[in-house]
């Protein structure tokens, strides 16, 4: 007799709990299994030893009450069922993701060195001015190439570049939605405090059941969501920290919502928002040997590499790859930011 | 003392109040029937920040509203160009109700009638001076780039900052980056400017050369000034009509010179004693009727306008004299030296005719 038969019996449930044939088939619990193993028919307990009442304990007492596995199995089913409408919408709305990525990709693998390398450089002397950069990212690249590692730092640089832009397409305008209007910013705070702490395998999970895992849209929504967290937080943070007196003058001389978004707001938040563009590339490049998992090129592919065939050498020379990008990647955002900031000191 | 009815009231304030917290309304009457500033926060927990203001400003004068910390000068101002809604009340600009004005309206009128200088300066960082100068016109959307730039040089020329047009407001002092403010405010073209401590953020020396400048630019523009500070010197200087605050309602107003002879209120004879009344009080204040049978050893000597120290200087010390005061030319008035001696010398408790307005 389970401990809470008479409980059950008290309340007048018994009729509605055995209307429900416990099937035997079911798999067992965890206790029984225990229990079976111990080489007991049921668990012993103590008079001081209450159960609490969860779903399988429960479940021992009155049939019609789920087991805890019955329950994840519910949800299992529910997102199989719900699985394919999903994915009729999601398919086309997501399918320039991949087009993009792959173009992407293209682009940067049929580019021949010559050409990249002179353009990323100028590009870097471009938005830095730093002439240091440019000289840490030529060396890092002579590097990548030196050591027959460039294809893939270049995959690796077309996924973040394609991912970075996109974050910061989607998540400027939607941090700025939050820094005017508070019930938005309340409604969003926990999705994007979910998406920074959730382990990113766990949405993987359903990411794959969505979209098939040659596609390469799987790995950027993956990435993208994990990635756009920083941007969007800053954007509103940004905005919300511009200078009080500075947006009452704005009203006071007769702005619009318009002029002031554009000519006061954005260009005195952009130093913030920069640091956020920052972190998405650094957020992005984290999760780049997770993506690997789900056929992302590049870096992240040699460090599995490493890992599935314990080839050390090749897990630990792909790995300091990846810390070179990210510095590269890291200096030259910030020395951007830094000119941004010199531009508008107080 | 009083605004005649032939002076133009440029803004009209009347029974203007306001009240900070979630439920101003529901306590409003409360307050109508006396409840006091400290009374409220502690039963209602509410502010109480303005009660029951009246104050008309007339056309091309400069109207000093001054009061300490906490006593509601950025309130009054902010709802004159409606940066803050009242309570309950009317504020009037050329006999139009701000309040009344849709945001549309209400957007054109701030850019076109009312421009604003801000104690800390609030100038755009990431524009120039040129720029900054320029922005009221590039709001408006009035003109091309050229034109705006010419009419924001004229003014940037005007303010004394010939040169420095290419710089970043961080690149300037304080009192250079309030003078771009006031070219700012004067770009706009606007007839009504709201200064708010626009003068708080200076050392002293650089306070009293924007003091002048201001009331130079004054002689030529003629704009109506509302002016804030909590510096009675300041407020005595500038003032062609003062109001005096105290915990959001005014406890008089008028004539500065008047005010000064005739406190009303122990408070504003505490912040009137400290002053240096010979510097601040003039001749028209003290002069009495001109008699018929002026003595013979009477001299011309003083204008309307100068003031007591001026005269000291002139009699050397001698405190028996009498003078004729002199306005264009013309006698208006008799100086005797024994009411010149006896103004210097603050009223200690005021007479009930003495209040203003
Ligand atoms: N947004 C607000 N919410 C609540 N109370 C406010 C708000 N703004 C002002 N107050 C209160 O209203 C009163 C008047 O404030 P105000 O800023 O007008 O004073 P002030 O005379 O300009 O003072 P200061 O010289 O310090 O600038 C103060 O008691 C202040 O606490
Ligand atoms: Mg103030």
């Amino acid at each position: 007799m389970a401990f809470y038969d008479p409980i059950i019996n008290v309340l007048g449930l018994r009729e509605w709990c055995d209307s429900t044939v416990v099937k035997s088939d079911t798999p067992k619990s965890m206790a029984e299994l225990l229990a079976d193993a111990a080489g007991k028919d049921s668990v012993e307990t103590a008079w001081y030893d209450i159960p609490f009442p969860s779903l399988d304990n429960l479940n021992q007492s009155c049939g019609a009450i789920d087991r805890t596995r019955d329950m994840t199995s519910g949800v299992e089913a529910v997102f199989l069922d719900i699985k394919d409408p999903l994915k009729t919408v999601l398919d086309p709305l997501t399918q320039p993701l991949s087009w993009l990525l792959d173009g992407s990709l293209y682009l940067f693998t049929h580019t021949p060195w010559w050409v990249l390398i002179p353009l990323v450089l100028f590009l870097s002397f471009k938005v830095t001015r730093s002439w240091p950069t440019v000289i840490l990212v030529a060396a890092t690249f002579f590097f990548f190439a030196f050591i027959d590692h460039y294809t893939y730092a270049v995959e690796t640089l077309s996924i973040i570049f394609v991912c970075t832009v996109l974050c910061i397409l989607f998540g400027i305008p939607i941090g700025i939605l939050m820094s005017k209007n508070d019930w938005f910013q309340k409604i969003n705070i926990p999705i994007l405090d979910m998406l920074q702490t959730l382990p990113s395998f766990v949405y993987l999970i359903p990411l794959i059941f969505l979209f098939s895992v040659t596609e390469s849209k799987l790995y950027g929504i993956a990435i993208m969501l994990y990635a756009i967290v920083p941007v969007i937080r800053l954007t509103d943070l940004g905005i919300r920290l511009v200078d009080k007196d500075i947006i009452e003058a704005a009203d006071a001389f007769g702005m619009s919502k318009k002029q002031k978004l554009f000519g006061v707001e954005i260009p005195l938040a952009l130093p913030t928002i920069m640091a956020g563009i920052n972190q998405t590339i650094m957020m992005a490049l984290s999760i780049l040997v997770i993506a690997s998992l789900v056929s992302a090129p590049g870096l992240g592919t040699l460090v599995l590499r490493g890992i599935r065939n314990l080839e050390l050498g090749v897990g630990l020379i792909s790995g300091f790859c990846i810390v070179l990008l990210a510095i590269m990647l890291d200096r030259v955002s910030k020395k951007a930011l830094s000119r941004i900031n010199a531009a508008q000191d107080h | 003392m009083t605004d005649n009815i032939s002076n133009n009231i440029k803004i009209s304030v009347k029974s203007l109040y306001k009240i900070f917290g979630p439920k101003p309304q529901s306590v409003l009457q409360a307050v109508k029937d006396g409840m006091g500033k400290p009374e409220l926060m502690e039963k209602h927990n509410h502010v109480l920040a303005l009660q029951d203001i009246n104050i008309d400003m007339v056309d091309g004068e400069i109207t000093v509203i001054m009061g300490l910390s906490g006593s509601g000068k950025s309130t009054i101002i902010r709802h004159l160009n409606r940066l803050i809604e009242p309570t309950t009340g009317e504020v009037l600009v050329d006999g139009i109700d701000v309040l009344k004005l849709s945001a549309e309206e209400l957007r054109i009128m701030r850019q076109t009638k009312l421009s604003m200088v801000f104690q800390k300066f609030a100038l755009l960082p990431h524009k120039t001076v040129l720029e900054n100068a320029g922005t009221p016109l590039r709001i408006r959307g009035v003109g091309d780039e050229e034109s705006i730039n010419a009419e924001a040089q004229k003014w940037i020329d005007r303010v004394g900052l010939s040169g420095n047009e290419n710089q970043y407001p961080h690149q300037l002092s304080g009192g250079m980056q309030q003078r771009v403010g006031i070219a700012r405010a004067l770009t706009s073209n606007s007839e009504v400017m709201l200064m708010d401590e626009a003068f708080s953020a200076l050392d002293p020396l650089i306070r009293t050369v924007m003091q002048d400048l201001l009331l130079e630019l004054q002689k030529d523009l003629h704009k109506t000034i509302v002016f804030i500070t909590h510096d009675l010197d300041e407020a005595l200087k500038l003032a062609d009509h003062l109001v005096i605050l105290k915990d959001g309602a005014i406890i008089q107003q008028g004539e500065p010179q008047d005010i000064l002879l005739n406190p009303n209120d122990p408070y504003i004879e505490d912040f009137v004693s400290d002053i240096n009344r010979a510097r601040v009080l003039k001749v028209r204040s003290i002069m009495s009727e001109i008699e018929h049978d002026l003595p013979s050893n009477e001299e011309n000597c003083c204008d309307f306008d100068d003031t007591l120290e001026d005269v000291i200087a002139h009699s050397e010390g001698e405190i028996l004299k009498s003078y004729v005061v002199m306005q264009d030319g013309k006698p208006v008035g008799a100086l005797h030296m024994k009411d010149l001696v006896k103004a210097l010398v603050p009223r200690v408790s005021s007479t009930p005719s003495a209040k203003a307005s």
